[in-house]
């Protein structure tokens, strides 16, 4: 990303030296030396207009291209990745380690290992910025985002909320502090957990009465949720969606709008009754369900 | 030239006058002036504002204003500066003054028109100031929502209404330009020799009335969720908070290039004439006006790389985005080729065209790296965009509007003003304006983000030499604004062409002109910059 940095600023710096030359040494030297005097008669040259024309085109190009490919790779988290939820409230970070060990305002992770982050938010807009590593993800309440990075040096580092959020704005932020695998682990069992997120998300599916209806086998008033998460789904109005995060939140927040064909609509709303965490949580859980194996299907 | 030796006719500005005579005038020239006078007076309540961010920060601790204060002063720098100075700076001046003269008529096709957007600007304006002194506005210019809409505790429905009303003048004025530049050219003047000042104006006013209604619309549904909780961006109540930033950009974005473009069209008539020469590729450079108003319209997503959107959309937007730099690099290449053997003036427009080069060069080139869409990730909503984009709309922008007043104020005003001041004036503006800002695309690179109250320790020193930077970019300002107001009683007169250049407003009206403009009917039988054609240049 650094090297991308450094060609953009070398083609910058040319064109930039280039032309304050051009302009210095034809000002200088075309200076008008009599009052009456005007410039020579010409009129333009259609070879320089499409040099110039495409030659920025070609190198803007290779900019869209190089750039267009890092970023692709930014919104891709690998598949080994550690998940980490965080939510944005105002005017602090929430961070919740699969483990289930929470802390506010900071963000242990370990060196070597990508970190996958699932972001929420409860009120407004916020944005959770981390300049060392390079990246930074809106946090948008009313959906869930993610984005992910790969600590390799021990250190401690800036959280920053880089979207505008009130009064507080600039006090929101934090610290990524990096630490060895080994130095992770110690920290990790010294945490206070409270179970881990699957846990939790589980404890929720009965406390919300989820499980009543969403039965592991096809008799339920609600669809089976076993193997749901990345599946491909048929609604009511013949529209099929991938179910990701995002269906799996809206369909609990806001039950009606993606029913799934063969179902009524009349799963109620948890809009309110719970929080960005318990979605995570939630959505944890649900991600764990796999179907049965075919052979105990027969 | 006639106008010498003939008794000089009464001026527009010596014609009845009185308070009544000027507010309710139908002379392009006179509302040029109202507009002028109200605008500075935007660009002074902004340019407080600026000044109290930059003490700000002088500190990492947010110690001279509260946090509630401090988000107050950028959005309603923004705001004011944006919507009441930039948006209308050369439009509204220049355009109005010089667009039917360049045209060779006497008036706009629509002169009540015309002073109705005054005075929608006025009452708009009016509304911002009733918004800053019952509570402020703390939402950023953006007017993000959920929070405009459901979070913030000031006066947003006012401030959002005194930008749609102002939006309503901006309408009216491009409609006028657009009438105008088809319908009133004189006779002989063909779209292609027409001087690119209005080739550029032509490409803003396109911008203005098919980009401002979408604004306008926005902010009225800001107003409905905010008043009556009608539910359009707030998840809570079903809304979509992303679904706000593709209706807000797709003004705003091409709002930047409403902001440029004019800047463009006035460095396109000073080079000619500091270099006495043709314009280089005359079509190349008018088309090149057409071909930003255009793809403008077609990069708004470039402002939500990381909002959510789809990765694919970003895909299509940087692509876009990477496109407008090719008319803006053929634009810059014809500048400086247009100087090539050309017999090259050392006078103060000079001095404030050259400015503008160097600064909308790394305004431009700049905004290369976030168009990237792996770099904008991590330089987007950190001080790199901010240093981007004041490059363009004040190093630009502003550059131009002040080296196009330098220009015409003899036409305008018919009194020069000092040259030693006003070369003394755009060098501290240049030199002020990059120590300000230079220093903010560090402080992006290190990632300081943006509307930050209190900030880390390791920002200092750069936040320091930008408050510097500001220091001496005001002054600049201020001494440009002391010398035109003392050159206004006290300048000597003009003559009707002190530059000896080209054109309409030069060749045929005296300084300043008389109400109707042009004595005679105007017949033009060349092309624009035709300096070689007529061999010496007439002074005077």
């Amino acid at each position: 990303m650094d090297l991308l940095y450094l060609f953009i600023f070398a083609v910058s710096a040319f064109f930039t030296i280039l032309v304050v030359a051009l302009i210095g040494y034809f000002t200088v030297k075309f200076r008008r030396r009599n009052p009456d005097d005007v410039g020579a008669d010409i009129h333009g040259s259609l070879a320089l207009e499409l040099g110039w024309t495409f030659i920025p085109f070609v190198l803007s190009m290779v900019m869209f291209g190089w750039g267009a490919s890092l970023f692709f790779r930014l919104a891709t988290p690998p598949a080994n990745a550690m998940e980490v939820f965080v939510v944005g409230k105002q005017w602090m970070w929430k961070v919740q380690h699969p483990e289930g060990v929470r802390e506010i305002n900071e963000l242990h992770v370990p060196t070597g290992r990508p970190v996958r982050i699932t972001l929420g938010s409860e009120d407004v807009l916020h944005d959770f910025s981390l300049p060392a590593f390079r990246v930074k993800m809106d946090a948008v309440p009313g959906k869930l985002t993610t984005m992910w990075f790969e600590a390799t040096k021990v250190g401690t580092y800036h959280i920053f909320c880089a979207e505008y959020c009130g009064t507080k704005h600039s006090g929101m932020i934090g610290q990524v502090i990096v630490m060895t695998p080994q130095d992770y682990e110690v920290w990790l069992s010294g945490g206070r957990s409270t179970g881990t997120a699957v846990e939790n998300g589980e404890r929720l599916f009965t406390d919300l009465a989820c499980v009543t209806c969403h039965k592991p086998d096809s008799t339920g008033r609600g669809p089976s949720l076993l193997g749901v998460y990345g599946s491909t789904v048929k609604l009511t109005d013949g529209r099929n969606v991938v179910a990701d995060e995002n269906y799996l939140r809206e369909s609990i927040m806001n039950s009606q709008a993606k029913v799934v064909a063969g179902y009524q609509g009349i799963m109620p709303t948890f809009q309110g009754m719970v929080t960005e965490e318990n979605l995570m949580q939630l959505i944890a859980y649900i991600k764990t369900l796999k179907p049965a194996a075919p052979e105990a299907k027969k | 030239m006639a106008t010498e030796t003939a008794p000089a006719r009464q001026s527009y500005l010596d014609a009845p006058y009185g308070l009544a005579a000027w507010l309710l005038t139908k002379d392009h020239k006179r509302i040029a002036m109202l507009y002028l006078i109200s605008i500075t007076v935007f660009f002074a309540i902004g340019g407080l504002f600026a000044l109290g961010i930059r003490i700000e920060l002088l500190t990492p601790k947010g110690d001279f204003v509260a946090a509630d204060t401090y988000n107050k002063l950028f959005t309603m720098h923004g705001v004011v500066m944006i919507f009441f100075f930039l948006i209308p700076s050369i439009p509204a001046t220049l355009g109005n003054f010089l667009i039917p003269i360049m045209c060779g008529t006497k008036d706009l096709a629509f002169p009540r028109i015309n002073l109705l957007s005054w005075y929608l600007y006025v009452i708009g304006g009016t509304l911002a100031i009733a918004a800053v002194a019952t509570g402020g506005l703390d939402t950023g210019w953006t007017f993000y929502t959920p929070y405009s809409t459901q979070a913030s505790q000031t006066s947003v429905t006012m401030a959002a209404m005194a930008a749609f009303i102002a939006g309503f003048s901006s309408i009216l004025t491009g409609f006028n330009f657009i009438v105008t530049i088809h319908r009133m050219r004189a006779p002989g003047l063909t779209w292609f020799r027409l001087p690119l000042f209005v080739w550029a104006q032509y490409a803003t006013s396109l911008v203005m009335i098919l980009g401002t209604p979408v604004i306008a619309i926005t902010l009225l549904l800001v107003m409905a969720e905010r008043t009556l909780h009608f539910p359009i961006f707030d998840p809570k109540i079903g809304g979509d908070p992303v679904l706000f930033q593709h209706l807000f950009w797709f003004y705003s974005h091409p709002a930047v290039y409403i902001m440029i473009l004019p800047g463009m069209g006035v460095v396109s008539e000073l080079v000619a004439a500091v270099s006495r020469k043709q314009i280089f590729g005359y079509a190349f450079v008018a088309f090149s006006s057409l071909a930003i108003a255009i793809l403008g319209f077609l990069v708004w997503g470039h402002h939500l790389f990381v909002s959510s959107q789809s990765i694919y959309a970003g895909l299509v937007f940087s692509i876009i985005t990477m496109l407008v730099a090719v008319p803006s690099a053929v634009k810059t290449f014809n500048w400086a080729a247009t100087m090539y053997k050309g017999s090259v003036t050392w006078e103060s427009p000079t001095y404030w065209v050259i400015g503008f080069m160097g600064l909308f060069l790394i305004g431009g080139l700049t905004g290369l790296f976030l168009a990237t869409l792996g770099l904008d990730i991590h330089l987007t909503d950190t001080y790199f965009v901010v240093a981007h984009f004041h490059y363009i709309m004040v190093g630009g922008a502003i550059m131009a509007f002040l080296g196009g007043i330098h220009f015409w104020w003899p036409k305008m005003t018919g009194r020069m003003y000092p040259e030693s001041l006003a070369k003394a004036s755009a060098i501290l503006v240049f030199s002020g304006f990059n120590m300000t800002f230079f220093p903010q695309f560090l402080l992006g690179y290190m990632g300081m983000p943006r509307r930050y109250h209190s900030y880390p320790d390791e920002f200092q020193v750069l936040n320091i030499a930008s408050t510097f930077g500001a220091t001496i970019l005001g002054l600049g300002y201020g001494l440009c604004l002391v010398y035109l107001l003392w050159s206004l009683k006290r300048g000597a007169i003009a003559p009707a062409n002190p530059w000896g250049a080209k054109g309409l407003e030069w060749e045929k009206t005296q300084s300043p002109p008389t109400t109707f403009n042009f004595e005679e009917d105007v017949i033009v039988t060349e092309p624009a910059y035709n300096y070689a054609g007529s061999g010496k240049v007439h002074h005077g």
